[in-house]
């Protein structure tokens, strides 16, 4: 037993527990942070693979960005536990069924000869001044071009889509224009007027006009 | 030095054997690198808070903490002793071991990111490749102690505290990174060490990015405010709205540790400045200058000063931004500037540009 094996075994294992707690927590926040904490496991178990690029990414994007608005929504929902619960017998059937499929379908593609752990041969530790990122880069920039061309594509429809449904003016919202606040000058907002004494002065010999 | 290392290695190797040897002193060297970064920079922030008090006071004409030892130097240490012997209250209906994690996730993430910070060449815990990628990641962490705290305290000024936090650290994050992927792509790599070598030159302070990344550097100083909840965007506190935001709640021991997180991540946003704009340990100097030309430790620390004492100024300086200001300037301006600037900094880094001078001064090694 090596390091990188008992490494593997305890991030796999909080991998399991946390992935289970997520189901299992009444509490939705509670489930939230137990996904945090399997995202977080999962960064782990890829580092092991040697694939940091990946494992850090993931948690700078599920952990530090998807996950915060996740928890953001999840904690302003007024949710009732008990109204989560009903059902939950009634449901059982058709959910396990859902859930055996899927375990079933899992077997059996990686039972199969083309994806089987048989198939794919440890790719062992990469050789020195190896930069994950530097040939990420390169596939992605190079041989994948056109692919992720069109996975940016699709995600900026899906960004212009979320914006066009949610977007909404308004009509008693009153807007800042910060544009217009910097170019008021003091010629068109101060006027100063030369306001005359309200009594006048009694002419006196030596006063100026 | 390396004769002592040397020597522990050899005695280790000998005490566990040859399996289990290599490992320990892999363990004793990371502890040692460990408690030589944490234990200055601990204490850096113990003293940060008094000179932040000081440096205010001067600037707004008080007199600031001058009671407690010669000129109030054992400020810091009276104030630690005072929260470590209060009482540690817990709200009724708060959800009591997310109420105590949430200190915990606030800090470890600062004091973690550490581990990839180079203070000088060969200084560093664990020298990454990806180690801009690690500080990215572990900062994005921070936010955590911060939701969880203001969700687990069942009050409703935390919670909106948290509330405003997490929208606020979410927007500037995406500026922020915009800002490193321009550091990074200047300086060709991700890891640390080789971004600051690549500032070195023979032009001294003018090869360092800060000049052909400056709307960057502002970016990224700006957006570590932000970050850091900081004035004068410390809206998730807001006393004046909020009484104190997300650690409304917390008292003694608790609340002390969201403030050492709150301020280890101040001098991070600080050290990252340094070594990405401002050449780092590299001296502004020609080298033919002696001690003053040498690259050091010296330099990089005098660099930390100045945007340490720069988050005090701004703090003594500016009002509060309003909420919706603070959202426009993170997406409206920020993001679309560092974007622009992303495509400037590939284009001076094309191949006829960059060997041209001005450019081949940065773009051209």
């Amino acid at each position: 037993m090596n390091l990188p094996l008992a490494a593997f075994y305890v991030a796999a294992a909080v991998l399991l527990l946390a992935a289970l707690r997520v189901i299992t927590s009444r509490n939705p926040v509670h489930a939230a942070l137990w996904l945090v904490a399997a995202f977080f496991s999962a960064a782990c178990l890829w580092l092991l693979l040697y694939a940091e690029f990946l494992a850090i990414v993931l948690v700078l994007v599920y952990v530090g960005a998807v996950m915060v608005l996740f928890l953001f929504v999840v904690m302003m929902l007024d949710i009732s536990f008990d109204k989560l619960r009903e059902g939950f017998w009634r449901h059982l059937p058709l959910a396990g069924g859902i859930g055996f499929l899927m375990a079933l379908e899992m077997a059996l593609v990686l039972s199969s000869r083309e994806f089987g752990a048989g198939a794919v041969p440890s790719p062992g530790a990469p050789p020195a001044g190896h930069s994950n990122t530097k040939e990420l880069g390169r596939l992605i920039y190079t041989d994948y071009v056109f692919p992720f061309e069109l996975a940016a594509v699709v995600l900026l429809v899906a960004i212009v889509a979320a914006i066009a449904l949610t977007l909404r003016r308004r009509k008693e919202t009153r807007y800042q224009d910060p544009a217009e606040q910097l170019a008021a000058t003091k010629a068109g907002r101060l006027k100063i007027v030369k306001v005359a004494p309200e009594r006048p002065a009694a002419p006196a010999q030596d006063a100026k006009p | 030095m390396t004769e002592l290392a040397a020597t522990m290695q050899g005695a280790l190797q000998g005490w566990f054997g040859p399996v289990w040897g290599p490992h320990a002193w892999t363990v004793a060297k990371s502890l040692a690198g460990i408690v030589a970064v944490l234990v200055p920079l601990l204490l850096t922030v113990l003293y940060y808070q008094l000179v932040e008090r000081w440096v205010i006071g001067w600037i707004q004409v008080r007199k600031g903490p001058n009671r407690v030892g010669w000129k109030g130097v054992l400020q810091p240490i009276a104030d630690a002793i005072k929260l470590l012997m209060k009482e540690r209250i817990v709200p009724a209906g708060a959800s009591k071991g997310l109420f105590f994690l949430a200190p915990i996730v606030a800090v470890a993430p600062a004091l973690a990111v550490w581990a990839v910070v180079p203070f000088a060449p060969g200084w560093v815990i664990a020298d990454v490749d990806a180690g801009l990628l690690v500080v990215l990641a572990m900062t994005s962490m921070g936010v955590y102690g911060i939701i969880i705290a203001g969700w687990a305290s069942n009050s409703k000024y935390a919670f909106l505290g948290a509330m405003r936090s997490a929208a606020q650290v979410v927007a500037y994050e995406i500026a922020m990174g915009f800002a490193l992927v321009g550091a990074l792509m200047a300086g060709q790599s991700l890891n640390l060490t080789e971004i600051v070598m690549r500032q070195d030159g023979r032009y001294g302070l003018l090869e360092w990015f800060w000049l052909p990344l400056a709307p960057f550097f502002v970016v990224y100083f700006i957006a570590g405010l932000a970050e850091t909840n900081r004035h004068p965007f410390d809206v998730a506190e807001g006393e004046s709205e909020l009484v104190a935001g997300f650690h409304v709640e917390y008292s003694g021991m608790t609340f002390a540790v969201f403030f050492l997180a709150e301020y280890a991540n101040m001098i991070l946003v600080s050290t990252l400045a340094s070594l990405l704009f401002l050449g780092g340990w590299l001296s502004p100097f020609p080298a033919a200058w002696g001690i003053l030309g040498a690259p050091g430790i010296g330099w990089l620390l005098v660099k930390i000063a100045f945007f340490m004492f720069l988050f005090l100024w701004v703090r003594a300086s500016f009002p509060r931004y309003r909420y919706d200001q603070i959202m426009r300037l993170g997406w409206k301006v920020f993001i679309p500037v560092t974007l622009v600037w992303i495509a400037v900094t590939g284009v001076m880094m094309l191949e006829p540009l960059a060997s041209l001078p001005p450019f081949s001064i940065w773009f051209g090694k």
